[in-house]
């Protein structure tokens, strides 16, 4: 056990450690609801925020969240008030926590730990947790209608999920992201490709393809979004939430939406690691090349979200347990196969 | 709250409201919803929020021309329809003819507003099932619309523009290129809507085969418009009661065929809307090569309107369906009675029939697919 | 298709002179006034016979008649298969002001019939819903007579002038 207080060797490094990957994921988050509704803008023949900041409303994302901050911050009369104020920062830290051990690049991990992806399918498990909380606290049945939409739909969706990254670490052979991404670096597929992971083996482009869809689903987006689809049930869960609580919530999923995708691009991708080889590489550019691959993913999440209706819940279901989850346990045996001879 | 949620698992039945805020009830419906899970054992509409005494209204006005802007406001989303339907039934009680010219206006008038409120509801119905940019691409094409409109009468929504005998005043000179040049660029954008929407696998798995609606049980409800098309049945007041001089006019009834489904499902009602608007071109189309260059509207209104004793129930197609104006004339200058049988209000007393059994997201599908309006459920 | 005339004399045939008459006035529609007591079985007559078949009820409107002191009920009837229309009037005393209901003929009639009750006052027997639609459950009056006076407060709050 340290004792943080007396032990400041610790502590430092520590915090140090936490607010990396929080500053990233504020100023993503910012960068990325901004970016959300340009691209909304675009698909949409208009041309989104313009205004705030001047520059093609650049400011509008921190102008909102200034205005949250300052907005009443309203707890219904029959809520279950600790667990109805608890669940959004619960939620947030599920998601912060997962951040520990992806690798940003070759020389930064908060924590390289031998079971990395062990570790983060564990810790994004307490997003489930945490909306139950928040729609069973919030004493409104559109609420609960939508936190057992949701238990349902993460806890069959982690099923093909975690079937696929279980593909990829037969291949990888670790559980360690750190090693996952290493043994992706260099260009010698065909000549030119890089190594990364889904170029290496055919069976692994439909394991990302189900992946891909499952974390659609895990992060609730369209056409998965239905634990919170406002047409249907008022926005779920969040739906008595106000102010910084209802902040929280957004932050919470759009980190989400960004640690799936980066654990698509550690997965799938080659991490940290430059496309073109030694060429544009070093600690910056590891940084860059890993943040462009996971924002290129979450960009294509906002391109679904404005281009697809959503699915019904028994659809939903339906997806997962009768196409991906037998689709993905034929392609891990497949995968094993392809290991096995080559 | 423990004690209530342990009563629900027990009985395992709750009761939701899904309105009067609820953003898929197309305004200020309440239906009452007895669940089991998420799957509907009962719906009661409750309705009345948005009622304004329109009738009423109409009683007191001491002038039938007074009740006009009245009927703007009771289906706000086809105003020109509504006054449409009005002034006909007037003209039949004071037995005058109107100008050529005037119909013709009327006639475009009244199906470039079909087009508008088709395009609401089609737009309304995609983001009920989650998708949200149809629904700007339509407001886009209806922006048009109702510049044309604007430029014209001076209203973007709801327009006072009809007159009994007339129109309040002529077109705007413009009016005749700006509406060829919107049925030439609206086109091609159908057929947009039809790849972005209609065709799109999850919106076909979310609307086919659901809310059917048989076409004995339609009409045994007194279903109307694209809703009755929708099951199957070739009816049309344009065409099986032509009123107006929508008999001059060539053009198809749309109706649905089952075609992702069974006959009368959600998807069969939208597509009839689709269609439809293709339907009302071609109507346009011959009206504005038809449509008399010289006329004064204004000449045929009457100065004085006094009907002599007697009763008439005259009906219009709107773009949700029949809509009739019952008028009893006792000699005065104001109307005895004046009741509107509004489509909306009979297609939503048909919604506890072909709702039961949906879970709660085929409601949001089922009450976007009827397309009602609650201006007109209340009046 | 029928004219009006023609579906009059076809149901006097059927039933007794004295259930049913025939009047017009100077202008719009001719109508079929029947005995209140009748109006179930004529509907359903006009529904199931094969010349008539008369499937849809347009519309259905509630009348004050406050010279004479009684309540009217008007049906707007039209055959998709025949296309023709006709129309039938009911009409009761204020003091007694009981129609049966058609509802179990033509479903439209549901809300129609509340909206009639809602607005004017008139009691349709046998109808499985008979509650006020447009207006709250404890509203005073209806307001479509021609006498109605409109209540100074509902629920402790003032309705207006």
């Amino acid at each position: 056990m340290i004792n943080f207080a007396a032990n400041t060797t610790y502590t430092l490094p520590i915090l140090v450690h936490a607010a990396v990957p929080l500053t990233i994921i504020v100023v993503y988050a910012l960068v990325a609801i901004w970016g959300e509704r340009k691209v909304a803008g675009f698909i949409q023949d208009r041309l989104g925020p313009m205004h705030v900041g001047r520059w093609h409303g650049w400011a509008q994302s921190i102008a909102d969240l200034l205005k949250l901050l300052q907005k009443e911050d309203i707890v219904p009369k029959d809520a279950s008030r600790f667990l109805f104020k608890f669940a959004p920062f619960m939620m947030f830290a599920a998601s912060y926590a997962a951040f520990a051990v992806i690798p940003f690049s070759s020389g930064y991990i908060g924590s390289n730990i031998n079971i990395g992806v062990f570790y983060l399918l564990a810790v994004t498990s307490l997003l489930t947790l945490s909306i139950i909380m928040a729609a069973w606290a919030s004493n409104n049945k559109w609420s609960l209608l939508g936190g057992m939409r949701s238990a349902a739909q993460m806890v069959s969706y982690e099923v093909p999920t975690i079937a696929t990254v279980l593909t990829v670490i037969v291949v990888a052979g670790s559980l360690n992201l750190m090693t996952i991404t290493e043994m992706q670096a260099g260009n010698d597929i065909l000549g030119f490709l890089p190594n990364w992971l889904i170029f290496q083996n055919p069976f692994l482009i439909v394991a990302f393809i189900i992946f891909f869809i499952s974390i659609l689903a895990e992060a609730h987006r369209v056409p998965f979004d239905l634990p919170e689809s406002e047409s249907e049930l008022v926005a779920g869960y969040q739906t008595e939430y106000s102010g910084i609580r209802w902040a929280m919530f957004m932050l919470a999923e759009y980190a989400d939406m960004l640690l799936l995708s980066l654990l698509g691009a550690v997965l799938f991708f080659g991490g940290w690691n430059s496309p073109f080889g030694d060429f544009m590489s070093g600690p910056f550019w590891e940084f860059f090349w890993f943040m462009l691959k996971g924002l290129l993913l979450v960009f294509v999440m906002m391109w679904i979200r404005w281009t697809l209706p959503r699915y019904r819940v028994d659809q939903l279901m339906h997806i997962c347990w009768g196409i991906l989850i037998p689709l993905s346990f034929i392609n891990l045996v497949l995968v094993a196969l392809w290991e096995v001879i080559f | 709250m423990t004690d209530q949620i342990s009563n629900i698992a027990e009985k395992r039945e709750m009761t939701i409201n899904m309105g009067p805020q609820h953003p898929s009830t197309h305004g200020v419906l309440r239906l009452e919803l007895d669940l089991d899970g998420e799957v509907i054992k009962n719906t009661r509409p409750n309705i009345g929020y948005l009622h304004r005494c329109f009738e009423k209204y109409a009683e007191e006005m001491d002038d039938y021309s007074k009740v006009i802007p009245y009927t703007d406001r009771m289906d706000y989303v086809s105003a020109m329809n509504q006054e449409h339907g009005y002034v006909i039934a007037v003209e039949r009680m004071l037995e005058i003819e109107v100008p050529e010219r005037v119909e013709y206006i009327r006639v475009i008038m009244a199906e470039m507003q079909r087009i508008a409120s088709h395009l609401l509801g089609i737009g309304a119905f995609g983001l009920d099932l989650g998708a949200f940019t149809p629904f700007l691409y339509c407001f886009i094409e209806r922006e048009k619309i109702l510049d044309i409109f604007e430029k014209t009468s001076g209203a973007r929504l709801l327009y006072n523009y009809y007159a009994i005998g007339g129109m309040i005043k002529d077109v705007h000179p413009d009016f005749k290129k700006d509406t060829n040049e919107f049925v030439k660029t609206f086109r091609p954008k159908i057929k947009e809507l039809n790849d972005l929407l209609s065709g799109n696998k999850i919106f076909i798995k979310r609307t086919a085969n659901i809310g059917v609606l048989p076409e004995k049980v339609a009409l045994n409800y007194g279903a109307s418009g694209p809703v009755l098309r929708g099951s199957g049945v070739e009816w049309d007041l344009r065409k099986n009661d032509p009123y107006s001089i929508y008999d001059r006019f060539d053009f198809e009834i749309p109706i649905g065929k089952g075609e992702m489904g069974t006959l009368g499902d959600c998807w069969d009602r939208y597509i009839v809307r689709v269609r439809e608007m293709e339907q009302s071109l071609r109507i346009i189309e011959q009206a504005l090569e038809g449509m008399p260059d010289e006329g004064d509207v204004t000449e045929g209104i009457p100065k004085r309107i006094r009907p002599k004793e007697g009763e008439l129930y005259a009906r219009s197609e709107t773009p949700r369906g029949e809509l009739g104006y019952y008028i009893i004339s006792d000699k005065s200058a104001s109307p005895f009675r004046v009741k509107a049988r509004a489509p909306s209000f009979v297609h939503l007393g048909l919604l506890p029939a072909i709702s039961k059994g949906a879970l709660i997201a085929d409601m949001v599908a089922i009450v976007g697919s009827i397309d009602i309006v609650l201006g007109e459920v209340d009046r | 298709m029928k004219t009006p005339e023609e579906i009059f004399n076809y149901l006097t045939n059927q039933f007794g002179e004295e259930d049913l008459s025939f009047e017009s006035r100077d202008i719009g529609q001719p109508w079929i006034t029947v005995l209140a007591s009748k109006i179930r079985e004529v509907s359903k007559f006009l529904r199931d016979d094969s010349e008539l078949l008369f499937d849809t009820l347009m519309c259905l409107s509630g009348i004050h008649y406050p010279k004479e002191e009684e309540l009217g009920v008007a049906y707007h009837l039209h055959s998709t298969k025949l296309t023709h229309n006709i129309a039938l009037k009911v009409r009761v005393p204020e003091s007694k002001p009981n129609v049966p209901s058609v509802e179990s003929i033509w479903k439209t009639a549901n809300w129609h019939e509340r909206e009639a009750w809602d607005m004017v006052g008139v009691v349709f027997d046998d109808h499985p819903n008979h509650k006020r639609i447009l207006l709250p459950d404890d509203w005073e009056g209806h307001p479509l007579r021609k006498d109605y006076v409109q209540q100074e407060f509902y629920q402790g709050m003032p309705t207006g002038e």
